[in-house]
C-alpha cells in the first residue's frame, strides 16, 4: 500500500511531480530566476502606470496650465460622476458592450454549430469566417464607413433595397447601431472559435451513446452539449466583454464619438479628456472607474479560466 | 435493464463515426457556405475595390466586373506609405521577439520548474492583459514625454512587448506542458544542465509552438491602434495611424482607401491563416486548446 492518497482518489497516476516542498532561500531564488525578468517588466509597464493613474486622479492638473497642480482628494471623482458627458459615456459603453457581446455570442454559437458538422470545404469556410477578426480594426472601420454604409453607393443599402430600404444614412441616422454591426461582424469569429473548441472537446462516445438511446438532436444539444459548453460560453462572454469595453478604434474611425455624443464610450471619453482637453486629473479618475468596472468582469473571467485550468491540470 | 443489453453491441459497431451522415445533409453545406460567404464578403469587397478606378469604386448598383488596375496601389505607395509599413514591421517584430525572449524562461519557471506560488504569478500575467489601455495611457504618455521618447518606435515596441507578454507566457507554458515528460527526465538523468536541456531538448521540441506564439503576438501588435495614435505623431507612426488620414480628406477616394486597407490588413490575414490552428489558444490566452 504505497499508493499516495491523491493518486488513489484520482484513479490515475499524476504526470507531474508534486510541488517542491522545503527549499532553502537560495534554491527558491534560483528557481525564480527565469521568471523575474518577465515579472519585473510586466510590473513596471502595467502596474506602476496604474498606480500613477490613481495618484493623478486625486490631483487637479491640466497639462495646458503647467504649475497649476494641486491635491484635490476625491474632487475629480465628484466632477466626473456629475458630468453628464461621463454618464452618457457610461450608458453608451454598456449598450455597446452588452449588445455586441450578445449578438456575436449568438451568431458565433450558430456558426460554431455549423462548423462542427461535416460538409464539403468546411476548413475553407472556417478560414473565411475567421478573417473579419484578423482584418486590422481601423481598416475594417474605414471600409464599413465608406463602401458599406454610404447612403447612395453603400453595399448595405444596395443589399437591403429589395426589402424597400431607401437611401438610409446609417452612420448619421443610426450611429450606435452602425458601430454595433461592425463590432459584431468582427467579434463573431472570436466567439465562434472559442465555442467551436468547446464543441470539439466533447466526447464522441457520450454523444453516440445518447443517440443510440434514442435522444433527438435538440435533446442532445440541451442536455449534453449546452452544459458542456457552459464554461466555454462563459469564457467567450467574459473575455469578449473585457475587450469590447475598451473599444476605441471603430469609434475613432467611424463616428469620432458623434454625432454629438451619441457614440462616445468611456475609452473615447477618456481619450478626449486626456488628449484634447489635457485635463489629467479628470481623465485619470475616469480611467480608474473603468478599471474598477473591468476588474468586476475580469474577476469572473479569471474564475472561468481558473476552472478550465483546474480541469486540465486534473 | 434490457436496453443496455441491446445497445451495447450497437455502440461498439458505431464507435467509428458513420460516413454517410455528412453526405445526407446537403443543407449543412449550403448553410455553412452561406455564412462564410456573407461574413467574408466585406473583406472580399475591400480587396476588389482596391483594384478599381475611383469611378468604378462608387457606383449604384455596385460594380462587380471590371478590368483590374494597380493605379491605387501606386498612389498609396506614392503617398509615403512605406515608412509607416517599416514602423509597423519594426514595432511588431521587435516586440514579438522581446516578448518571447522574456516569456520563454518565465513559462519554463511556471510549468516545468514550478517555482513557489507559480499559480499566482501565472494569473498575475493574465490579469495584466485584462487591464484596459486607458488605465495606463496617461502616466505612460507623461513619462514618455518627459524622457523625450514620444514618437519613438523603440518606445512603442516596448509597450507592445508588455501587451503581448501575458499571451506569450500562457501560450508557451501550454506548449511546454505538452512535452513528453519521459524525454525531459531522460535528459536530466543523462546529466544535462538546464541550459543544455533548454537548447538541445526543449527548444527543438517546442519550436512550432514558439512560431505559433510569435504569429499571435505579431497579429496583436500589428493591429494595435490606441497606443500608436496617442504616443506617435510622424516619425514612429504605424500603419493604422496612416489610415487615420482617410477619415476626412481622402475618405472620398474609396478605391485608394481600399488599396491602403488591403495592404494594411494583409500581413495579419496571412499570419492568422497560417496560425489558424493555434489562434483560439492565443485569443483565449491559453485557456482553450
Amino acid at each position: 500500500m504505497t499508493i499516495p492518497a491523491d493518486v488513489a482518489v484520482e484513479g490515475a497516476p499524476r504526470r507531474r511531480p508534486p510541488e517542491p516542498k522545503k527549499l532553502t532561500r537560495a534554491e527558491r531564488w534560483k528557481l525564480r530566476g527565469p521568471l523575474l525578468p518577465a515579472l519585473i517588466f510586466a510590473i513596471i509597464l502595467t502596474q506602476v502606470p496604474f498606480v500613477f493613474t490613481l495618484f493623478y486622479s486625486f490631483q487637479s492638473w491640466n497639462l495646458l496650465r503647467p504649475g497649476n497642480r494641486e491635491f484635490v482628494g476625491l474632487g475629480n471623482y465628484g466632477k466626473v460622476f456629475t458630468d453628464d458627458l461621463f454618464r452618457n459615456a457610461v450608458v453608451n459603453t454598456v449598450v455597446l458592450t452588452v449588445s455586441t457581446v450578445l449578438l456575436s455570442l449568438v451568431i458565433g454559437l450558430a456558426f460554431a454549430l455549423l462548423l462542427d458538422q461535416k460538409f464539403l470545404g468546411r476548413s475553407v469556410a472556417r478560414t473565411l469566417l475567421i478573417t473579419p477578426f484578423l482584418v486590422m480594426p481601423t481598416a475594417a472601420a474605414l471600409l464599413w464607413k465608406t463602401s458599406m454604409y454610404n447612403p447612395v453607393f453603400g453595399l448595405v443599402n444596395w443589399f437591403l433595397s429589395p426589402f424597400g430600404v431607401g437611401n438610409v444614412d446609417w452612420v448619421s441616422q443610426f450611429p450606435m447601431l452602425s458601430i454595433i454591426i461592425v463590432l459584431t461582424w468582427q467579434w463573431t469569429p472570436f466567439m465562434m472559435l472559442i465555442i467551436l473548441a468547446g464543441l470539439q472537446s466533447q466526447s464522441p462516445e457520450i454523444l453516440e451513446a445518447a443517440r443510440v438511446d434514442g435522444a433527438n438532436g435538440w435533446a442532445i444539444f440541451r442536455r449534453i452539449t449546452l452544459p458542456h459548453l457552459r464554461q466555454f460560453l462563459e469564457l467567450a462572454l467574459t473575455l469578449g466583454s473585457i475587450y469590447l469595453v475598451g473599444t476605441f478604434d471603430a469609434i475613432f474611425m467611424i463616428t469620432q464619438g458623434g454625432p454629438g455624443q451619441a457614440t462616445t464610450n468611456l475609452p473615447y471619453f477618456i481619450y478626449l479628456e486626456a488628449f484634447r482637453a489635457f485635463s489629467v486629473g479628470e481623465a485619470a479618475a475616469a480611467g480608474v472607474i473603468v478599471v474598477a468596472a473591468t476588474i468586476i468582469i475580469a474577476t469572473f473571467a479569471l474564475r472561468v479560466v481558473s476552472n478550465l485550468f483546474a480541469e486540465e491540470a486534473g | 435493464m434490457a436496453t443496455v443489453a441491446t445497445t451495447a453491441p450497437d455502440v461498439a459497431v458505431r464507435r467509428r463515426p458513420p460516413k454517410r451522415r455528412g453526405r445526407r445533409r446537403p443543407w449543412m453545406f449550403l448553410l455553412g457556405w452561406a455564412a462564410a460567404v456573407v461574413w467574408f464578403f466585406p473583406v472580399l469587397w475591400m480587396f476588389l475595390t482596391g483594384f478599381k478606378t475611383e469611378a468604378q469604386a462608387s457606383t449604384d448598383p455596385p460594380t462587380f466586373f471590371f478590368v483590374p488596375t494597380l493605379d491605387q496601389y501606386q498612389a498609396v505607395l506614392g503617398r509615403n506609405f512605406v515608412p509607416f509599413l517599416i514602423n509597423s514591421f519594426t514595432a511588431s517584430i521587435v516586440s514579438t521577439l522581446l516578448a518571447i525572449v522574456l516569456a520563454l524562461p518565465a513559462a519554463y519557471a511556471l510549468s516545468l520548474a514550478r517555482v513557489p506560488k507559480w499559480r499566482d504569478s501565472l494569473f498575475f500575467f493574465l490579469s495584466t492583459r485584462m487591464m484596459p489601455a486607458v488605465a495606463s495611457i496617461l502616466p505612460l504618455y507623461i513619462l514618455v514625454r518627459n524622457i523625450g521618447m514620444l514618437d519613438d518606435i523603440r518606445m512603442l515596441s516596448i509597450i507592445y512587448t508588455a501587451m503581448n507578454l501575458p499571451i506569450a507566457v500562457w501560450m508557451i507554458r501550454s506548449f511546454l506542458l505538452e512535452l513528453p515528460r519521459e524525454v525531459l527526465e531522460a535528459a536530466r538523468v543523462d546529466g544535462a544542465t538546464l541550459s543544455v536541456e533548454m537548447r538541445r531538448v526543449i527548444l527543438p521540441m517546442i519550436a512550432p509552438g514558439l512560431a505559433a506564439t510569435a504569429l499571435i503576438c505579431f497579429i496583436f501588435a500589428w493591429n494595435e491602434f490606441f497606443f500608436a495614435v496617442t504616443l506617435t505623431t510622424t516619425q514612429a507612426a504605424t500603419v493604422p495611424v496612416f489610415l487615420v488620414g482617410f477619415i476626412t480628406s481622402e475618405g472620398l477616394f474609396w478605391a485608394r482607401l481600399s488599396a491602403a486597407c488591403t495592404m494594411a490588413a494583409l500581413p495579419v490575414i496571412i499570419a492568422g491563416w497560417v496560425a489558424q490552428k493555434w489562434l483560439v489558444r492565443g485569443l483565449s490566452l491559453g485557456a482553450v486548446k
